[in-house]
């Protein structure tokens, strides 16, 4: 890597000669090798995924989770360190209980990632921190409906119909266009997102995955929840066969 | 104009005879406050260790936060020392924990029982900040003054004065002891407002701790 | 602070600028709640009073917690409404960890007994009766559950509970005609009967009634309702009449 050696990558607070935040961008490759992150905005609702690697058989199914609510209605996958993740999530939570304490509302999802990437920009600004080494995806429904955003180290935040992070973000996004997001239920979703975790999956690298589903729709009340279980065998069962399908052309 | 009271006195009567090889632990259900019933099924005895008991008899409150405080020190202790607190250790506990809100009170009338170190019964009783003895038996709370000169009539404790001191515990056998705490329970009852109901009866022995509930008066 | 006691409930105590309830200000009258066949029913008025004046006719003093509680508040309505906004917080961290656990009655209740007692250690209680009802699923089937915390932090449970006049004119008559196995109708029935003696007696309550249940299937609350009230006894017509030494 050019940067290294010139000294321009030491610290968020020196730029490079060419405008660059070296440490902002090495955060950022924390999170391109982690597992894919994916999330799409259906016409009902929001559909988060998450291919959770499996970095030993003795870890307990369910524990280190990389899907968590933010508030009622509104949820967060992380891409990246999950350890940072879980600093944002909890930074995104106590903005919005504080929001609906303030204004006796949930709080709306764009308020809500602008304030999230405000807080992981901040760590950008100052020597003494380290810049997050993870980047979000974040859904939610308020009053104008169903909202996806995606917030990345540098601070970055855009709003988004389907968003992908991670290992496998190219083949996820190349996936994702091919869908008619606005025709699409967040049921049928599930089983895109599951088929899409599924397929960028690299069985050869990475040895097994768990997969993470949750979603925020009016089947689910507008509230931010796990995908309950029989729809994620489903949507599990309907990925295997498609990849099976796949390998047998 | 009502005005902020951070007491109540919420009533009950606690028992506690030692015996050579034995303790009974007594309270009354009854959860009272003025002239009203709160409840009449109110447990104020509390398990702190294996063989140890405490009743406790005056601000519910006040009693519940210092029983879950001294259940909480008690686990702090075994897991330091590998061992359960002695009864003579949780009496010195309490005496501290009492004493340590000088100045702002529990305001709670205890009377710890259990078998100390020899397996002898024991029995300390305490006022509401702190200070304590251990004696052969006692009763605290509102029943106290009704029941005191019954168990003294009947329990003929040693004089403290007299040298060298004698041993403190009652001669009575256990299922004496037993029925003298049925007694003066059904006694007070007639006559303390704020006991009644039923009365729990936890007794401690070498084998273990047995509880039986036995109803009172229930006007 | 005025001799009728009508002046603001704060007033400084304590340090400088600090300020906390000294006596309550507008005020929420008797809960009445007890266990039936299938779960909790829990009733009171819609009124709330500022001394005694009737200030709001059309308030929601039951309200429900999490998925497996009620409760139900007397006193000042203000700090009603601030404990209802820490249960809400409760059950939201609750809620997010989604992992198929959740708070029952029992915990929301020791919850509160534990926020009223360390409110009353700073002498700066939050002045109410609370009651918490609820069913959950145990280990060993379903467990129904009724406790009450008062100001502060004395707390119990029982079969059947009532606050403020309630205590004095409820409780006499569930201690006689309560039972475990009340269906729904029987519990509404005496639940009203309840309602009419303290709508006859309690000077502040009003005719306008609120119920709910809480059950295995979850909580309703009903809406408002008012109850048939007969003032033709000859004892509220001629109220001396028969009492000797009365004028």
């Amino acid at each position: 890597m050019s940067s290294i050696g010139t000294g321009y990558d030491l610290s968020v607070t020196t730029f490079s000669p060419d405008g660059r935040v070296f440490q902002v961008e090495y955060a950022g490759k924390a999170v391109d090798n982690s597992g894919t992150i994916v999330g799409i905005k259906c016409k009902d609702g929001i559909v988060l995924g998450v291919e959770k690697l499996i970095t030993s058989k003795m870890i307990l199914e369910g524990s280190n989770r990389r899907l968590h609510s933010v508030h009622r209605n509104s949820g967060l996958a992380v891409a990246g360190l999950a350890a940072d993740g879980r600093q944002i999530v909890s930074r995104a939570k106590s903005e919005a209980a504080n929001y609906e304490k303030v204004y006796g509302e949930p709080m709306p999802v764009k308020e809500l990632a602008d304030r999230v990437a405000s807080y992981v920009h901040l760590c950008t600004l100052y020597w003494w921190l380290r810049p997050f080494g993870c980047g979000v995806i974040l859904g939610g429904y308020d009053r104008d409906g169903p909202q996806l955003y995606m917030i990345e180290p540098s601070g970055l935040s855009y709003k988004y119909f389907g968003a992908a992070l991670g290992k496998g973000r190219q083949a996820a996004k190349t996936e994702i266009e091919k869908l008619k997001l606005s025709e699409l239920t967040c049921r049928e979703g599930i089983v895109e997102v599951a088929k899409i975790i599924y397929g960028v999956h690299d069985e050869a690298k990475d040895k097994s995955f768990e997969l993470e589903l949750s979603w925020v729709c009016d089947e689910s009340n507008r509230q931010h929840e796990k995908v309950p279980n029989d729809l994620l065998e489903q949507a599990k069962a309907a990925a295997q066969a498609a990849l099976e399908e796949m390998d047998a052309d | 104009m009502a005005r902020f009271d951070p007491y109540e006195n919420n009533g009950g009567t606690c028992v506690a005879v030692a015996g050579a090889d034995y303790c009974v632990v007594a309270a009354d259900t009854r959860l009272s406050v003025g002239y009203s019933i709160l409840s009449r099924a109110h447990s104020k005895i509390a398990h702190l260790a294996d063989k140890c008991v405490l009743a406790s008899s005056g601000f519910q409150g006040d009693i519940k936060a210092l029983q879950k405080n001294l259940t909480a020190k008690e686990l702090v202790y075994e897991h330091n020392h590998n061992k359960k607190m002695s009864c003579p250790a949780m009496a010195q506990l309490l005496s501290n924990t009492l004493y340590y809100k000088r100045f702002f009170p529990y305001y709670a009338f205890n009377v710890l029982g259990g078998l100390d170190s020899e397996g002898k019964g024991c029995v300390f009783t305490y006022d509401a900040v702190g200070s304590y003895e251990r004696t052969g038996y006692s009763a605290q709370g509102t029943g106290a003054t009704l029941m005191m000169p019954v168990l003294d009539n009947q329990l003929k404790s040693p004089s403290p004065l007299l040298l060298p001191a004698r041993d403190a515990v009652t001669p009575l056998s256990e299922s004496e002891a037993v029925d003298l705490v049925k007694d003066v329970f059904a006694s007070a009852t007639e006559r303390d407002i704020y006991t009644g109901d039923s009365v729990e009866i936890v007794v401690i022995n070498s084998s273990g701790t047995h509880r039986e509930c036995i109803e009172l008066r229930k006007d | 602070m005025d001799a009728c006691g009508t002046q603001a409930a704060a007033a400084a105590a304590g340090g400088e600028g600090t300020q906390r309830t000294l006596y309550p200000y507008v005020t929420g009258n008797s809960v009445i709640a007890m266990k039936y066949k299938d779960g909790v029913i829990m009733a009171c008025d819609t009124g709330a009073s500022y001394g005694s004046t009737l200030r709001y006719k059309s308030v929601e003093r039951i309200k429900a917690v999490g998925k497996h509680s009620l409760i139900g508040g007397s006193g000042e309505f203000s700090d009603f409404q601030e404990i209802l906004r820490y249960l809400d917080e409760l059950t939201l961290s609750d809620h997010m960890w989604d992992d198929g656990n959740s708070l029952g009655p029992k915990e929301i209740h020791a919850y509160l007994t534990r926020v009223m007692y360390n409110r009353r250690n700073k002498f700066d209680p939050l002045w109410n009766s609370l009651v918490l009802g609820g069913v959950k699923k145990g280990p060993k089937g379903d467990e129904k559950y009724l406790g009450m915390v008062n100001m502060i932090g004395t707390h119990f449970e029982d079969n059947h509970l009532a606050t403020g006049f309630g205590n004095h004119m409820a409780i006499p008559i569930l201690r006689a005609e309560w039972r475990e196995d009340m269906t729904f109708e029987e519990a509404i029935k005496l639940i009203e009967k309840c309602l009419l003696v303290l709508l006859y007696r309690d000077r502040s309550s009003i005719n306008k009634f609120q119920i709910a249940k809480i059950t295995t299937e979850g909580s309703t609350i009903y809406p408002p309702y008012a109850l048939k009230t007969n003032w033709g006894f000859s004892a509220f017509e001629n109220p001396s009449k028969g009492a000797v030494g009365t004028w």
